[in-house]
């Protein structure tokens, strides 16, 4: 296992430096936007893979609430965090796509609202979590995560239900891409969700080594002799 | 292209950033096992 981490990695960043070629190289340049719509390529990928790790966060935090499974509570934790990085890159990522496209670098529309609301939720879910001392922290970030989830939808839906600046999906949507931007996309997308997998595994490997270190710290003040303070 | 070039620096800004996170965090743990330890 511990050889299998480095291996993996290497991999994925090579994966990943081939689709970075792909989307900037390879993929046919848009006819209306020009080279500035090879961002969709990184930013479309990034919203999809910050959905599914929120979407992990939601059913461990429910398992977590029935079962109070510790290792549910720390996928939990940690598909939060991760999906709040991919997040970030979606609200970076799209406001440098907005400026050249619309005019403007943001606008409080339905989806790039809710997409923020949701950025907001996860990080307070991960403040609760780093700065609460309470002994109920996870069952509490736990309730938190299954009310931050029903934004996921919102988000994801509101190009069809809402008029919107944002433009409507190109797949399931009933717009149309080019295959070859399709190959791309999808392609960024697998590397996205290797590289998401890579910080996972490490940010799980970490958490699982810190509950350790103070349990034993726990058990060690325990064990002390009293007269030894 | 600078809008693209930016987007795309971003993107790896942020992953590297966080990726530095994780290998912070993974040596102030390591070198609290090692005290535990001693």
């Amino acid at each position: 296992m511990k050889r299998a981490f480095p291996i993996l990695a290497v991999l994925i960043l090579a994966f990943l430096g081939y689709t970075a070629y792909e989307a900037l190289v390879v993929a046919p340049t848009e006819q209306t936007m020009g080279n500035v719509q090879r961002i969709f390529y990184y930013h479309v990928p990034s919203a999809w893979t910050a959905f599914l790790l929120f979407l992990i966060n939601f059913v461990a935090s429910i398992v977590y609430l029935i079962r109070r499974n510790p290792a549910a509570d720390m996928i939990a934790l940690v598909s939060a965090e991760v999906g709040v990085v991919f997040c970030t890159v979606v609200l970076v990522t799209g406001p440098l796509w907005a400026r050249p496209v619309w005019g403007i670098w943001w606008t409080w529309d339905v989806r790039l609202t809710s997409t923020l609301v949701l950025w907001l939720i996860y990080l307070s879910y991960l403040m609760l979590r780093r700065f609460s001392t309470s002994g109920q922290t996870p069952v509490l970030a736990a309730a938190l995560a299954i009310f931050g989830a029903l934004d996921v939808p919102l988000v994801y839906f509101s190009i069809r239900i809402f008029r919107t600046q944002h433009p409507q999906p190109v797949i399931g949507g009933g717009g149309s891409i080019d295959p070859r931007m399709l190959h791309v996309l999808l392609i960024n997308w697998a590397a996205f969700l290797g590289l998401a997998t890579l910080f996972c595994w490490a940010r799980y490997r970490l958490e699982y080594m810190r509950r350790e270190i103070e349990e034993t710290q726990a058990l060690e003040a325990l064990l002390e002799p009293r007269g030894s303070r | 292209m600078r809008f693209l070039y930016a987007a795309y620096i971003a993107t790896w800004i942020i992953h590297l950033s966080y990726a530095g996170i994780l290998l912070r965090r993974y040596d102030r743990l390591k070198n609290e096992a090692a005290e535990l330890e001693k």
